[in-house]
């Protein structure tokens, strides 16, 4: 069989198909059992200074095309976590703490005292006031963020970008600037769902996030244009629920990739998608490293 | 699924925080499955069935607050019904039951008596005036009921009913209450955990299996879409009855 193996942005990995933040990533429990499922590396929920209860309900929408959410980055902070991380670590793959702030130096405080095997900050959270794409908007904070986080930590840092830009390329290019090792494409379409009986928005917070099937081409885009200009890797996330995804994720560009609404289905999409990547490599005589920007090379 | 639309046709008081929704619809539940319930610009929260077209709720937040201004006439969103409910197994089967966690009891023994199973109860209740669904158990089947205070039945805690029973001669227990009493029943009846099923409560946000809120330790068990019913010898080495997560997390005591 051919190998999985990759190194990604500062992190051996036995696989390129991690569970995206956000997704069962509440307990370190949880955490454990995607990495028991197969997953390569675990992301966990993002974690913040202070406790947050999240968003009143509905929290989630299923739509014709993907899910909305906004659960409002609900979190017992980062103080209550390392816990969670240490029961997370005996999965036996990296656990990267997704963490957010309202600013470099909330960043970097949290950085500085949580333990964990990478960093990705959350730099793109649509729904949330003061917090993720608010900051991850402008290139010049993502530079300053990422720089901050880097000085106040050892391990590597990722940093995941919001597609609710002019262009997305912008600020991947202002976090390779501020020193990240690998950037994460892309967090969630800001969206929203009105209930027609009513008049209300569906979300209790109004709007949320599109993910799943419908923001994959969005997705496919935007790593296809991140890993054709940057040096650092790109980690590829949106809408992959199946290894044909994630094949095409990663002729997009993706060194790795993410997994998140699919486990609506269950905790075997890991192992699906591994498989199957697994089989379509052997019976294209290819490895990763081969599928890994096809389509850039393509003319 | 959007959530859908229902009309309250009726609300009934069972006991002072106490009211029974007689919906508009029936969605085919299972006993101890639950449905979403969207109260409009307040909250979505988790309710248990009493009945196909009945949940039974008591006023504990903001949202049931909310949800008791509503009369009949007015609407509610819902997305349901949701995760796994009770199986009905053998030919002889105990339902013990605390307070509104009686409510998805009395929906089972009815499906179980229509299936021509024998049915006995075991319910407590705080006092007298909490008494709920008194004789819905009452047409099952012998039912035994305790009160704290002693005002009805025999008193104290339910487990107090348990010395009356011979829980051998029950091919399946069905469970369901507040987690204190949940735990104290499955903790002094672990003989029997293997026939026992617990209908347990977590803080479920997405409802989907996705968030991961509601996940047990130290399985990580998704009780929203893996439960609510659980075997209760799963629940013996879990967390249930030590401590819960809250919404942010974090973790918490157990009430009740």
């Amino acid at each position: 069989m051919p190998s999985l193996s990759v190194h990604v942005g500062g992190l051996d990995l036995r696989n390129p198909v991690l569970l995206a933040a956000g997704i069962l990533g509440t307990t370190g429990a949880s955490l454990c059992r995607a990495a028991e499922a197969g997953a390569g590396g675990v992301v966990t929920k993002s974690l913040g200074s202070v406790p947050r209860v999240g968003h009143p309900g509905p929290t989630i929408v299923h739509v014709e095309c993907g899910l909305l959410n906004a659960m409002g980055l609900p979190n017992p902070s980062y103080r209550d976590f390392q816990d969670e991380i240490e029961t997370a670590k005996k999965g036996g793959v990296p656990v990267i703490a997704s963490i957010f702030g309202s600013s470099a130096e909330e960043f970097a405080q949290i950085a500085r005292g949580l333990k964990a095997d990478a960093f990705e900050l959350n730099l793109s959270c649509p729904h949330a006031e003061k917090y993720g794409s608010e900051l991850g908007r402008y290139p010049d904070l993502v530079e300053t963020v990422t720089g901050a986080v880097k000085a106040a930590s050892s391990v590597p840092v990722w940093v995941k970008l919001t597609p609710n830009t002019a262009d997305i390329l912008e600020l991947g290019l202002a976090a390779q600037r501020g020193g990240a090792d690998a950037v994460v494409a892309i967090n969630t379409l800001k969206a929203m769902a009105i209930d027609i009986e009513s008049g209300y928005p569906i979300l209790g917070n109004r709007f949320g996030g599109l993910s799943g099937q419908a923001i994959k081409p969005v997705a496919v885009r935007s790593v296809y244009d991140l890993s054709s200009r940057l040096e650092i890797p790109v980690i590829g996330v949106g809408g992959i629920s199946s290894w044909e995804d994630a094949v095409e994720m990663i002729m997009a560009g993706a060194s790795c990739i993410q997994v998140g609404t699919a486990l609506m289905k269950g905790y075997e999409v890991f192992e699906e998608i591994t498989s199957g990547l697994s089989g379509y490599l052997e019976r294209k005589s290819m490895t990763l490293e081969d599928l890994c920007g096809m389509a850039g090379r393509r003319s | 699924m959007r959530p859908i639309n229902s009309i309250i046709q009726e609300v009934i008081s069972e006991a002072p925080e106490v009211r029974t929704f007689l919906l508009d619809m029936n969605l085919d539940p299972a006993p101890g499955q639950y449905v979403m319930v969207w109260i409009r610009g307040v909250d979505e929260v988790p309710m248990s069935f009493s009945g196909p077209d009945t949940i039974t709720v008591q006023s504990v937040g903001e949202a049931t607050r909310a949800l008791f201004q509503l009369g009949a006439g007015n609407s509610l969103g819902l997305r349901g019904p949701l995760g796994n409910g009770f199986i009905l197994r053998g030919k002889k089967i105990l339902l013990i039951g605390g307070g509104v966690g009686t409510a998805p009891l009395a929906y089972l023994g009815e499906q179980a008596r229509s299936q021509g199973l024998e049915v006995a109860s075991l319910l407590g209740f705080r006092s007298k005036d909490d008494l709920i669904f008194k004789s819905r158990f009452e047409t099952l089947g012998d039912t035994y009921i305790t009160t704290d205070d002693g005002s009805a039945g025999i008193h104290g805690r339910v487990a107090e009913g348990l010395k009356g029973l011979n829980l051998f001669e029950y091919d399946q227990i069905y469970i369901c209450g507040p987690e204190m009493m949940m735990w104290d029943i499955i903790s002094r009846t672990r003989e029997h955990a293997g026939k026992t099923q617990a209908c347990i409560n977590r803080y479920f946000k997405c409802a989907a299996g996705i968030c991961g809120s509601c996940c047990l330790d130290p399985g990580g068990l998704r009780v929203c879409v893996e439960g609510p019913v659980i075997m209760a010898d799963r629940l013996l080495e879990s967390e249930f009855g030590r401590y819960r997560r809250g919404p942010s997390g974090g973790k918490g005591l157990c009430k009740g």
